[in-house]
């Protein structure tokens, strides 16, 4: 089993060389990202849902609450749990069975931001305290991996929260309230290659590069998660000049979809 | 990650820390080589209250069959929690956390493996944790790097790993278990000591000149760590080496 995409040699040195000219496969610079579109509510039966579309790649999230007992050591908080399906339908390199490491590491990351962000008042998701409090369950369904789907899942994760509605009165529980959001995490990618960084990688970019690097930022410009992938070096350098781009491509992505 | 003004723990005590230790200092750590019998390659590593033991096998045969690879070797690693090595017991076998730093872990060593010099085959390294203190993947991987140096593996350097975090808004180096829990950011980097990064996580609140921050300081962690990692190799085989001069002489005798 080969995760990684195949890529003809062929179309390596071409994209290499068009690198070298400061040019990407689909005439993009090498901070700017694909088109991004995000249909919210696309699914009636869950409480909150996004289908976010990154140029082809799209991911559909989707978010379930019930309610649950609390962890032990926060008995007054809702509990946030974050699972992602690489389902073979979206990739040729993506099999059927339990999520592999890369499904992990994805559903981890995203859940990354989501929880370091402090994006959800879990405090106002408690029930009954130590008995009883909302349990958020968010889905991640991968449907076409075109690049990039990490930035994707973060995107399509926190914007079906901010249109979740706690199904309160479903369960006997009062009247159905909006999830209370309180900060709007984004998550940029940048790979590495030959030095030059290129932000929202396509598939092609991806099979080129060693590493990945994925900044997670707050609405106030913090960073609250990071994760590098794949086996590759950077120079702390680098890691910073993706951080100040990532804020910034972060606030802009922040203003135009998630801010009304 | 607990946020910090839901404790009163206070973190600091006349500008030391809770065990004593400034807030760019690394908790004592302690490096053996060589401690598994069986093993290709293994090392013993204790990071403050951190006991994680690390073997390495291979090159050798990939099973199953099919994923090995024309051109390279593959390099899997395990990392792995014992049950006890925590406050409330952990339940046996991978869970997602661990199969999460199992991949970045891979991924922080395998740049500097010369995989190219053994096609279809596997290195394997197994990562038990036995105490756990807050940085048990830094910990794995520095005892894993000099595990493989001690199979033989070719490398083109050492890689070391050190975490940097926040508490009560100072950075501070190395965290242990009560600054991680209480603390506002853990950043855990990986390394080759000419300062090429190979892993970079981060949790927690830091704005953009306290990443920096906290990236510089767990690189002068982790290039004290070189040393001692170094150290102890070079303990190993010296002694290796002056042992068969003796008997030589012995037999010329």
């Amino acid at each position: 089993m080969s995760v990684t995409n195949v890529i003809s040699e062929i179309k390596k040195d071409f994209i290499y060389n068009l690198l070298l000219k400061g040019e990407r496969i689909d005439g993009r610079t090498f901070d700017q990202y694909r088109e991004i579109s995000i249909q919210r509510d696309v699914i009636r039966k869950a409480e909150g849902s996004a289908l976010v579309k990154m140029g082809s790649s799209q991911v559909l999230v989707g978010v379930k609450m019930q309610p649950g007992e609390p962890f032990p050591d926060t008995p007054n908080k809702g509990v946030i749990i974050t699972n992602a399906e690489l389902v073979p339908l979206a990739s040729p390199s993506f099999e059927p069975g339990p999520p592999n490491e890369v499904g992990i590491e994805l559903a981890r990351v995203v859940d990354r931001g989501v929880r370091e962000s402090k994006a959800v008042d879990l405090e106002k998701l408690c029930i009954v305290p130590g008995k009883q409090v909302w349990i958020i369950f968010i889905d991640v369904h991968i449907l076409d991996d075109c690049g990039n789907i990490l930035d994707a899942a973060s995107l399509g994760a926190i914007a079906a929260l901010l249109s979740t509605k706690v199904p309160a009165a479903r369960f006997g529980l009062g009247e159905d309230y909006v999830l209370p959001i309180r900060d709007i995490p984004i998550a940029t990618t940048a790979i590495e290659f030959n030095d030059v960084l290129m932000f929202d990688p396509g598939v092609d970019e991806e099979a080129i590069a060693n590493t990945r690097l994925t900044i997670i930022s707050t609405a106030q410009g913090n960073i609250c998660g990071s994760q590098k992938s794949g086996a590759g070096m950077l120079k702390p350098e680098q890691i910073y000049r993706i951080i100040d781009i990532a804020c910034e491509k972060a606030r802009e992505i922040r203003e135009k979809f998630l801010e009304a | 990650m607990i946020a910090m003004d839901e404790t009163d723990i206070s973190f600091f005590k006349d500008g030391l820390r809770l065990d004593g230790r400034r807030a760019d200092q690394l908790r004592p750590v302690k490096i053996e080589v060589g401690v598994l019998a069986r093993a290709d390659g293994s090392c013993y590593i204790e990071m403050g209250g951190n006991k994680v033991i690390a073997a390495v096998y291979g090159p050798r045969e990939v099973h199953p069959r099919h994923l090995q690879e024309a051109t390279r070797a593959i390099v899997r690693y395990r990392y792995n929690m014992a049950s006890f090595s925590v406050e409330d017991r952990k339940r046996p076998g991978p869970d997602r956390r661990s199969q999460e730093l199992s991949k970045v872990s891979r991924e922080a060593l395998e740049p500097v493996i010369l995989t190219s010099f053994f096609p279809r085959s596997v290195i394997d390294v197994f990562i038990e944790v036995l105490q756990a203190d807050a940085g048990t993947r830094t910990a794995g991987i520095n005892a894993a790097a000099v595990a493989l140096a001690d199979a033989g593996i070719p490398m083109k350097s050492m890689i070391s790993s050190c975490a940097a975090g926040k508490v009560a808004d100072t950075i501070i180096l190395d965290p242990m278990k009560e600054e991680d829990n209480f603390g506002q950011a853990d950043l855990p980097i990986a390394m080759t000591p000419s300062g090429d990064i190979t892993l970079l996580q981060m949790d927690g609140d830091l704005t953009r000149d306290e990443f920096q921050r906290a990236v510089e300081m767990a690189m002068k962690g982790a290039k004290d760590i070189y040393e001692l990692q170094r150290g102890a190799l070079v303990k190993k085989y010296s002694q290796m080496v002056e042992q068969p001069v003796r008997e030589d002489v012995h037999v010329c005798d």
